[in-house]
């Protein structure tokens, strides 16, 4: 299993910019009985067969990865929601787009640390492409929106090391003012 | 930290960006990127990543360009980076942890050396399209 929900959702953003995704939504809800996170882009979409294939651990999209067998970003979210009481929900359309729900439970001892949000939704900006990544992150009382678009909008190119360093300030200083 | 508006970032972009038009840019060319597959993700890619952007930071250079991409088919010697600056050779380098990613900034983009014991060769066979 990942080593925590920040790097699930580090996976699964990532397939849906491979998946040449140009909008990417992630809504993440947190509170102390459980964490909520949905994935939503409108890549390429995969059919029923494709779809059960990506749950197969022995599988991978033949564009990624040619002539190997082994695929283990569905199958990592899937061991790690079963071992901890939780839900996976992955819908898909060719030419639409992916939707992956998954919940934890927050409370299950085994469920992996959340990790560190900003650090990842920085890294997820950084990959080369037009795509738009918006994050919603809620918890009860509270809510932030970031997304790729607005900070090169402010900052300018993301791969630029100074206006890297801002934004992820920016996004910091985002979860770090987040009521629980 | 206080809460930032996207206002503020954009006021502290402005007073950077008169300290960095002051900075040397003789490494403007150079890039530097992360792989960020499922493998790279799992053998902790993202400390690398972040490590690689606070030495770079810490040591003032700014005109390197940092970025990530999916695998790279290194999936062994995870996480891998690949590093380009002018007048050397392109590189990939595996099982690059925080401290290695310190060593590829300071090493070979700082002082054009290459480090030794983390080169792999380039992109697995099959997976160059």
């Amino acid at each position: 299993m990942h080593a925590s929900v920040c790097d699930i959702i580090a996976d699964l953003v990532q397939n849906a910019i491979e998946a040449d995704a140009t909008r990417i939504e992630v809504d993440v809800a947190t509170s102390p009985a459980e964490i909520r996170v949905c994935i939503q882009d409108n890549g390429k979409g995969m059919d029923a067969r494709a779809l059960a294939k990506a749950k197969d651990p022995f599988y991978s999209e033949p564009g990624k990865h040619a002539r190997r067998h082994v695929g283990l970003g569905i199958p990592l979210l899937m061991q790690t929601a079963s071992a901890v009481t939780g839900t996976v929900d992955i819908r898909s359309t060719p030419g639409q787009g992916t939707r992956v729900a998954f919940t934890l439970d927050a409370r299950h001892l085994d469920t992996p640390p959340f990790g560190d949000l900003p650090g990842t939704l920085l890294g997820l900006m950084t990959f080369r492409g037009p795509y738009d990544l918006i994050l919603t992150r809620a918890t009860p009382t509270d809510r932030y929106t970031v997304s790729r678009g607005e900070l090169i909008d402010t900052l300018g190119d993301l791969e630029e090391i100074d206006n890297l360093i801002l934004a992820r300030d920016y996004v910091r200083s985002q979860e770090e003012n987040l009521n629980p | 930290m206080a809460k930032l508006t996207l206002n503020d970032l954009r006021k502290l972009r402005d007073q950077k960006q008169k300290a960095i038009e002051k900075r040397d840019p003789s490494n403007k060319d150079a890039q530097i990127i992360v792989g960020m597959g499922t493998c790279g993700i799992a053998a902790g890619a993202k400390e690398t990543f972040n490590a690689i952007i606070d030495e770079l930071d810490a040591k003032g250079i700014s005109h390197v360009l940092v970025r990530q991409t999916g695998c790279m088919g290194l999936c062994h010697s995870e996480p891998t980076v690949e590093v380009i600056v002018p007048n050397m050779p392109v590189v990939i380098y595996g099982n690059v942890n925080a401290e290695v990613g310190k060593q590829i900034v300071n090493d070979h983009i700082v002082n054009k050396h290459l480090i030794d014991n983390h080169i792999c060769d380039k992109p697995a066979m099959d997976i160059v399209r």
